[in-house]
């Protein structure tokens, strides 16, 4: 969903994130809902900004979110409130699943298939699933693969890439239609009375038969009376003319079992028929202006542009033909990925990618391993890594902070480019190793390049906000000195290493010789309202990613125009479209709607994909094709064609009652209520066979550090599969550890901005919070005798603090399995640089993640405190 | 005179994110608090702390929890943008000897700095504690409604900035309209603690006739430091001739003083100008660690009339209540 359809919910829950005080622009829609006399709820272990404005306030134990939803889940379907025409219809709750799958119910806390992870260490699972047995009935329809990239580790592809067994042999490819035919399988069975043990509904049903209102209370710390409101409200604000929003944000990420939570989430809004309908849906606010457009345009190991695997030696991927055979599923869109791959690559190599030579597939480099953040510093730390460009990061304050301070310290060169000295750049003479002569200067070998950066106003370009919109900004003023944009920086370094390369005549730098890069200005085109020289032409760039024919250079109109033969490339097949044949830049176009319209603004900016503000829109009308109700009337069948505010997300003149083609393949494969179209079955997911690496459903798990034994499943404490570097320097506290007895939780404010490191430079914003806290209770400080502004030390494993107190009623302890559990706070924005400085909360911090997408657990993990 | 402008500040919308204080430093070339290198103030998320020459908007943040109950049942955290009120009656602008504060055509109130002579007067006769010197030119400053902006047809940066719309900006009329519209709002959704603080006939600002910046309040006045009674500077005065002898009388005894500290201290007292007693600020008491519980409010108000128990605001305790 986008940020304006909010506006258009019923009720809105605000969980896994602080909206108001970090998303405060996007956050006037939820308040103009709120006028409009929505019910906001905010479910957090913390009173904050968020829940000053909220109707309802819920305050749950850091990292039992799942308890939570799994709650809900069960109450919906135990007291039959959920939305049975829309579960029925758009969801696979009729899907039977193989007969071999076993719940955590059946094996005490993990699903079946659970292995020994025998892989290399640097990736960090303790444990591995094979899903075979997840797999929907008498067909693998999940087991070819690419369902859920973005969910899936790129070192964990091997069950989910194998080419399908029943694949007959079919000659290569161009055209591949006749290889993505041969992989088709008959459909999954499935019982619409929802009645079979083996459908999903009633295995998703067994599954969250423990999530009781008494079990929440006991997992949360939630009364039950406020449970059940929440879910009796949640209830009361969906159906056919009422809608719900969930927005979450890194606080349900930032856990070993945060996709989980995600998905949790997706069920319960599936269950009350809130996808792909206004007010609907799940929001996941996105914490930088232009995050989202950096895993479109990836900087993510694991994935090409526009959610495609990263090619990797652990699949099969050893061609092209092997490589498409891997990833495509024959049914769905996903079909069509043989025509965005082949434009892909001839968007990398251009004249050199040939139907002879793969499309230069065999240039393209693979991944064998995980590459992240997490993994790639421990290597840094053993030596492993030679240099490293660090550019709008700063990994010096990040998570386990001496760690990542002794990777940099390792490495021999490393280049900082940013606005301002960051501490990755000072750490050398300025970080507390240093300072406290820990380390002394002179041992450091590291060369340091600090680049000067040119800020936001002073380079033009595109934003990918968190609702897939692109917007263009233009350049305000040229940077001082020897700042320069982040386009100018890339383009000279790809210049220069081109030049430096153009005599090799080595075969491993064939491909990099082929690397297309012509973005130079026409001559005569230069801007002239400019001194910086050697900037590139941003509209190449843009031509670039949105694709043209490779014979006239005429932007393709679309990626369902894109072809698998070459004659088309394309960057990034989902921003294909936002340039315009006849040369219009929809980026900038700037048209909103009228005031009383329903305001999908389609004139303003452009949505990927095909300028859609909200996905899978066929999903708000009925399965006959009439909207559910007037009030939610989104896209619905005119009787020839669809049609509606936005658009429609649907073949368009696929009438509701057509019947899928058997022999069809793409979307051809799906009915006329078939509304989720990237889905192989066309259905949303109750249970997902593939996907996640860590169970086809949500399952509560505690955190690797907790203070209390899983009061759901004792038997299985931690998610099964985590990641973890056990190391000398990355230690985690056993279960209860009395050492380490609060739960602390971290999290950034609106006065700052993720490390600081733009925020403590500037005055005006340095001035509003200037020193670093702890957010603790009252109880906490009378327990340790601390009054508020005392200086305190708040210690983990694997390090320690030093801050000041802020005691706040805002801050409550938690009643877990008849204790009392403490927790506390610490904004993580203050370093050793900048006018105002500050210990570096992340010091506390472990490299444990979770093991979809390596993303640590920073939101909730064990520490303790003690006056200073 | 153009038509009357003004700011409704509805803290129901605010989500204390300070846009406003940053907009308007930045608009109005105002300095950081220690040049950015300001203090923790202890005081929940405020370390603005007040309204003076150098903060014209001022996020206050009223937490009120009972501490004795872990759940914190009924918690509330109060969020207000304060600014300075652009009062119907003003006082600073009755006070000042040098005629440096006007009133614009926009009917709000403006220090011109180049006329000012840093006297205090409007510091001292500020029912509502806004005015303050600021330190880079020495003269009395204050919000001046971005008087800049609204000449060039623009809205005030604050406004501008907010991003829930809880600082409207508009002709009062309307802003009064809306207020009373919201309030009624509130009411039927369940707040009925809600009402508005600076419009005619509000029970508390009558006596200066209004506020043209005014609020949407849900508890007393004083729960966000505001006087529930602001009055003028001349309803506190004694009768002119009394005020006469009496002013003889004093000048002659400082006067005598004076002369003899001369001799006695080297210290150069040139700069300081004799002025009336100025009543201070009330002393906010230091925050305890734990924040004492929220006093009981009334079960329900009758939603027409939400009129909270009052206490008087007597800062000097010699104002005239009449």
């Amino acid at each position: 969903m986008f940020p304006g359809s909010m506006a258009d919910s019923d009720v809105i829950t605000i969980m896994g994130s602080n909206m108001a005080e970090n998303h405060p622009v996007a956050f006037r829609w939820v308040m103009q809902a709120k006028e409009r006399g929505a019910t906001l709820i905010h479910v957090d272990p913390r009173f904050t900004r968020t829940s000053a404005v909220a109707d309802l306030h819920v305050a749950i134990r850091a990292g039992s979110d799942i308890a939570f939803l799994g709650g809900l889940i069960r109450w919906l379907i135990e007291n039959n409130r959920y939305f049975h025409e829309y579960v029925i219809n758009y969801t696979n709750a009729a899907t039977l699943i193989d007969e071999g799958f076993q719940d955590t119910e059946d094996l005490d806390g993990v699903f079946s298939g659970l292995m020994e992870y025998t892989g290399d260490p640097i990736n960090g699972f303790i444990g591995t699933y094979q899903n075979q047995s997840w797999q929907y009935a008498a067909t693998q329809m999940g087991d070819q693969g690419r369902t859920a990239n973005t969910a899936q580790s790129g070192e964990q592809g091997v069950q989910s890439g194998q080419p399908g067994t029943q694949a007959a042999q079919v000659p290569p490819g161009p055209p591949f239609d006749p290889l993505v035919q041969s992989l088709k399988k008959p459909p999954p069975l499935t019982d619409p009375t929802l009645q079979h043990p083996r459908c999903v509904f009633q295995i998703v049903r067994r599954h969250f038969a423990r999530y009781s209102p008494e079990m929440v209370e006991r997992v949360t710390g939630c009364p039950q009376a406020q449970f059940l409101k929440v879910a009796e409200t949640l209830a009361a604000n969906s159906g056919p003319d009422k809608t719900g929003s969930i927005a979450y944000a890194v606080a349900w990420t930032q856990h070993t079992y945060g996709v989980q939570m995600i998905g949790a989430a997706a069920l319960l809004q599936l269950l009350l028929g809130n996808m792909g309908r206004p007010g609907a849906g799940i929001m996941a606010l996105r914490g930088h202006s232009t995050i989202q457009g950096s895993t479109d345009i990836p900087t993510l190991y694991h994935s090409i542009h526009g959610y495609m695997a990263h090619p990797s030696t652990l699949k099969s991927h050893e061609t092209l033909t092997d490589f498409i055979k891997a990833e495509t599923l024959p049914t769905g869109y996903w079909a069509n990925l043989p025509k965005f791959m082949v434009s892909y690559m001839k968007s990398m190599y251009g004249d050199a990618a040939t139907p002879a030579n793969d499309f230069g597939y065999g240039w393209h480099p693979r991944i064998d391993g995980d590459y992240s953040h997490m993994p790639m510093m421990i290597r840094m730390a053993d030596g492993g890594v030679k240099g490293m460009l660090c550019i709008g990061q700063n990994p010096a304050t990040s998570l386990n902070g001496r760690l990542q301070r002794k990777a940099l310290r390792t490495v021999p060169w490393l280049v900082v480019k940013d606005v301002f000295e960051t501490e990755t750049a000072s750490f050398w003479y300025a970080a507390p190793e240093v300072t406290s002569g820990e380390v002394r200067t002179e041992d450091i070998q590291t060369e340091v390049f600090l680049f000067p950066s040119a800020m936001l106003a002073e380079m033009e370009g595109t934003y990918t906000n968190t609702q897939r919109l692109l917007q263009f900004h233009d350049k305000a003023a040229d940077p001082p000195g020897d700042c320069r944009s982040d386009t100018w920086f890339t383009h000279q370094l790809a210049l220069r290493l081109k030049r430096l390369y153009a005599d090799s005549t080595l075969p491993r730098d064939q491909g990099f010789k082929a690397l297309t890069w012509d973005f130079d200005y026409d001559p005569g085109h230069y801007p002239t309202n400019t001194r910086i020289q050697g900037e590139p032409d941003i509209m190449k760039i843009n031509l670039e990613i949105n694709g043209y024919l490779t014979g006239t250079r005429t932007p393709v109109d679309g990626f369902g125009n894109l072809k698998d033969d070459g004659s088309t490339t394309c960057a990034s097949w989902i921003y294909c479209g936002m340039l315009r044949p006849d040369g219009v830049y929809r980026p900038a176009s700037r048209t909103p709607d009228p005031e009383d319209n329903p305001g999908s603004h389609l004139g303003w900016g452009f949505a990927w994909p095909a300028n859609r503000r909200i996905i899978y829109n066929r999903a708000s009308a009925r399965p006959d094709g009439t909207p559910w109700s007037d009030k939610k009337k989104w896209v619905w069948w005119d009787g020839s064609r669809w049609t509606g505010y936005d658009v429609p997300d649907f073949t368009a003149t696929k009438a509701p009652n057509a019947p899928a083609n058997r022999d069809g393949i793409g979307l051809d494969a799906h009915s006329g209520t078939d509304a989720f179209i990237m889905k192989p079955d066309g259905k949303a997911w109750l249970f997902a066979p593939t996907g996640y690496v860590d169970g086809p459903l949500p399952t509560h798990y505690e955190p690797a550090e907790s203070p209390v034994q899983n009061p759901l499943y004792p038997a299985q404490q931690v998610n099964p599969v985590l990641k973890y570097w056990p190391r000398s320097d990355n230690v985690l506290a056993v279960q209860g550890d009395p050492r380490y007895p609060i739960v602390v939780t971290t999290y950034r404010l609106t006065e700052t901005y993720l490390s600081g490191a733009m925020n403590r430079w500037v005055p005006w914003l340095a001035a509003l919070q200037p020193e670093p806290f702890v957010e603790m209770s009252p109880e906490l400080a009378q327990e340790k005798g601390i009054n508020n502004l005392d200086w305190v030390t708040v210690s983990s494993p694997r390090g320690s603090i030093r801050v000041k107190a802020l005691v706040t009623g805002r801050m409550r302890p938690f009643k877990i399995e008849d204790r009392w559990v403490h927790h506390i706070g610490l904004p993580w924005a203050w370093g050793y640089s900048g006018l105002v400085t500050g210990d570096v909360t992340n010091d506390l911090t472990a490299l444990v993640a979770d093991p979809n997408v390596t993303i640590h657990e920073g939101k909730a993990f064990m520490c303790n405190l003690e006056k200073a | 005179m153009a038509q009357a402008m003004g700011f409704m500040t509805d803290t129901t919308l605010c989500i204390g994110c300070k846009a406003c204080e940053v907009a308007c430093k930045e608009w109005n070339q105002l300095p950081a608090t220690g040049g950015g290198a300001n203090t923790l103030s202890g005081d929940s998320y405020d370390n603005t702390v007040r309204l003076d020459g150098e903060n014209w908007r001022h996020v206050r943040f009223v937490e009120q929890f009972d501490v004795f109950d872990p759940h914190r049942n009924g918690g509330r955290w109060l969020l207000m943008s304060d600014v300075c009120k652009h009062c119907v009656q003003a006082g600073c602008l009755e006070v000042c000897p040098t005629g440096a504060i006007i009133r614009t055509e926009f009917d709000t109130v403006v220090i011109q700095s180049d006329v000012c002579n840093g006297c205090r007067y409007c510091i001292a006769a500020c029912p509502f504690d806004v005015i303050g010197i600021n330190q880079a030119n020495n003269t009395a400053m204050k919000c001046t409604l971005c008087y800049d902006r609204l000449q060039g047809g623009l809205t005030p940066a604050c406004a501008q900035a907010c991003p829930t719309a809880s600082i409207q900006f508009g002709p009062l009329h309307d802003l009064q309209a809306r207020g009373r519209k919201r309030v009624e709002q509130l009411h039927a959704s369940g707040e009925s603690r809600a009402y508005l603080y600076g419009v005619e006939g509000d029970g508390y600002t009558d006596q200066i006739g209004g506020l043209n910046a005014f609020f949407l309040l849900v508890d007393p006045p004083e729960t966000y430091r505001l006087p529930s009674r602001p009055t003028l500077p001349s309803r506190s005065t004694v009768p002119d001739w009394l005020a006469g002898w009496g002013s003889a009388l004093v000048a002659g005894v400082v006067g005598l003083l004076a002369f003899r500290q001369r001799r006695m201290a080297s210290v150069d007292a040139g700069r300081e100008i004799p002025r009336p007693e100025i009543p201070s600020r009330p002393e906010t008491p230091a925050r305890p660690a734990a924040t004492p519980a929220r006093p009981p409010t009334p079960a329900a108000p009758p939603p027409a009339a939400p009129a909270p128990a009052r206490r008087e605001y007597t800062p000097t305790g010699d104002q005239d209540e009449a």
